[in-house]
């Protein structure tokens, strides 16, 4: 008999674990350094400017990645009942995946950088990007070819849509001429490079960072619940309205640039636009537990995932809101910026995940449940609580900051200097430090009921399932 | 010139979105969604994870 593939899911599940971890440790040092920037002892490779980066690209790609690619080949292998297409190159996503992790680990802090926001990394390492994320489309649209059922799930729908975005995205944005092995310059120049660089940059946010973890909700929310979802066809239309929408709007992040008024303008419309697939698909989730609301109360890693849905909803509310160009005007370079960004990640894209890992990891090793749900309980409570300390503190802080910065007095001089405003941010920047460090407390709780759950379990891989029709 | 080829891409594009509501929610399509919604669930798998005593039953 055929087995699925669980291997590559249980090494990359692991993985997120690790790296969820690594990156939101180093998230709490620099917001930290925020507040005591004599704790980098003055080491270039502990600089504020060097981390940062780091925890992106950790907690994104490292984080993030590894839950998309294990989940993904979960659910393509389940919903598709077939066995991944390739092992061997399955294998190949694994460690190349890794590899460029620990790549970014090492040239990131030696500050070796190619300078795009979320697109940091040498040329050389974005090569080896290509041919990792190459097969990683081959593995996964090669068992949606071999399955053996007629449809294909909408959860495989939006996994697809995030991997060949994500192909194309890096391909054109890291176009660069290399001088050395370190060094390259971008293939653009001026408000062309900054365009390409934020066409780039919020489609990683809309496809990455959300189509991806949508395919998670289509099948983890249903499975969870174990309800089909709320609405089909709505989740046809959530789709195709979703990708067709996300590719136009990243040109609210350069209002008020060099860029041409039309095209900010183009990009306002298009974000506000996007609240109605947003919204959508939100309520398709959120609905598909009408009939069956008190399991949120006995089931935590439904709560996580609910939890997830509605933060996912307030940050898709916030985003256009904040595309509108007057709102901009006061948002852009604040840290209310920063609260938004956390509030999806955090709030939608972590807790998505860390529900999501919760009820897959029993699955593949072969085990009837986590070793605790009370751990898991206390893990939302720590992380919800979390995630509204960290924005509310950045939401008032942003505000503070923009009003501070366009007060004018009676005379048209600036009413503050830079420096007063940074000050008046300090008791905002400790409580984010709190709810940062909450949040990574919650992901330590959670490595221990993993490796409660997982020590000495015996690996059998699962048999694939006759079709239901 | 430019204004024309912008507004009829916006009719067509438009009419696309249309087409794809009508199809999604035309009752033709109910028995193939129905049936597809159902790919999450069908596979075999024991319950969910974190057990209540209601689910065991």
């Amino acid at each position: 008999m055929e087995t699925y593939n669980y291997k590559v899911v249980r090494q990359f599940a692991i993985m997120t674990v690790v790296w969820g971890i690594v990156g939101m440790l180093v998230g709490v040092i620099i917001a930290a350094e925020l507040i005591w920037p004599q704790i980098s002892m003055d080491l270039p490779w502990l600089h504020y400017g060097r981390l940062r980066p780091l925890h992106t690209n950790a907690v994104i790609f490292a984080f993030g990645g590894s839950a998309l690619f294990a989940t993904s080949y979960y659910v393509v292998q389940k919903t598709c009942h077939t066995r991944l297409f390739s092992d061997g190159l399955a294998a190949f996503t694994f460690w190349g995946w890794q590899l460029i992790i620990v790549l970014a680990a090492i040239t990131l802090p030696l500050g070796l950088t190619s300078g795009k926001e979320y697109a940091e990394l040498i040329w050389p390492i974005d090569i080896l990007i290509t041919l990792v994320w190459v097969t990683y489309a081959l593995v996964f649209f090669g068992t949606i070819l071999k399955r053996k059922v007629k449809h294909i799930y909408v959860a495989n729908w939006f996994y697809g849509a995030f991997i060949i975005t994500i192909a194309v995205l890096h391909l054109v944005n890291s176009a660069a001429i290399p001088v050395t092995l370190t060094k390259g310059y971008s293939a653009y120049a001026g408000a062309i490079d900054a365009m390409v660089q934020w066409w780039y940059g919020h489609n990683a946010v809309g496809f990455f960072l959300t189509a991806g973890f949508l395919g998670m909700m289509y099948y983890f929310i249903p499975k969870v619940a174990n309800r089909p979802v709320f609405s089909y066809r709505l989740s046809v239309v959530h789709f195709w309205a979703l990708i067709s929408t996300y590719m136009w709007a990243g040109p609210h992040h350069l209002h008020y640039t060099a860029l041409p008024d039309w095209a900010q303008s183009l990009g306002m419309v298009f974000s506000l636009i996007l609240l109605a697939p947003s919204w959508g698909g939100m309520i398709n989730g959120i609905m598909t537990l009408s009939g069956a609301w008190h399991k949120l109360r006995t089931d935590p890693i439904l709560k996580f995932l609910i939890v997830s849905l509605s933060f996912y909803g307030m940050s898709t509310f916030e985003g256009p809101m904040m595309s509108i160009k007057t709102v901009n005007a006061l948002s852009h370079y604040t840290d209310w910026t920063v609260g938004h960004v956390h509030s999806g990640a955090l709030g939608w894209v972590a807790l998505v995940s860390i529900g999501s890992m919760y009820a897959l990891i029993p699955w593949v090793f072969n085990k009837p449940g986590m070793y605790s749900n009370k751990l898991i309980d206390t893990h939302f409570w720590i992380s919800t609580v979390g995630v509204v300390l960290y924005i509310a503190a950045m939401w008032i802080a942003g505000v503070m900051q923009g009003l501070m910065w366009r007060a004018v007095n009676p005379d048209g001089t600036l009413t503050y200097s830079f420096v007063e405003s940074l000050e008046a941010t300090y008791p905002f920047y400790f409580v984010r430090l709190l709810g940062g460090a909450l949040f990574l407390f919650g992901m330590f709780i959670m490595a221990y009921n993993v490796y409660k759950t997982v020590a000495g379990s015996e690996i059998t891989d699962e048999q694939v399932a006759q079709p239901a029709h | 010139m430019s204004t024309l080829m912008h507004s009829i891409w916006t009719i067509i594009v438009f009419v696309v979105f249309i087409g794809i509501v009508v199809w999604a929610y035309s009752s033709r399509r109910k028995k193939d969604f129905d049936e597809a919604s159902r790919l999450a669930l069908d596979d075999d798998k024991p319950e969910t994870s974190s057990k209540t005593e209601e689910d065991k039953s």
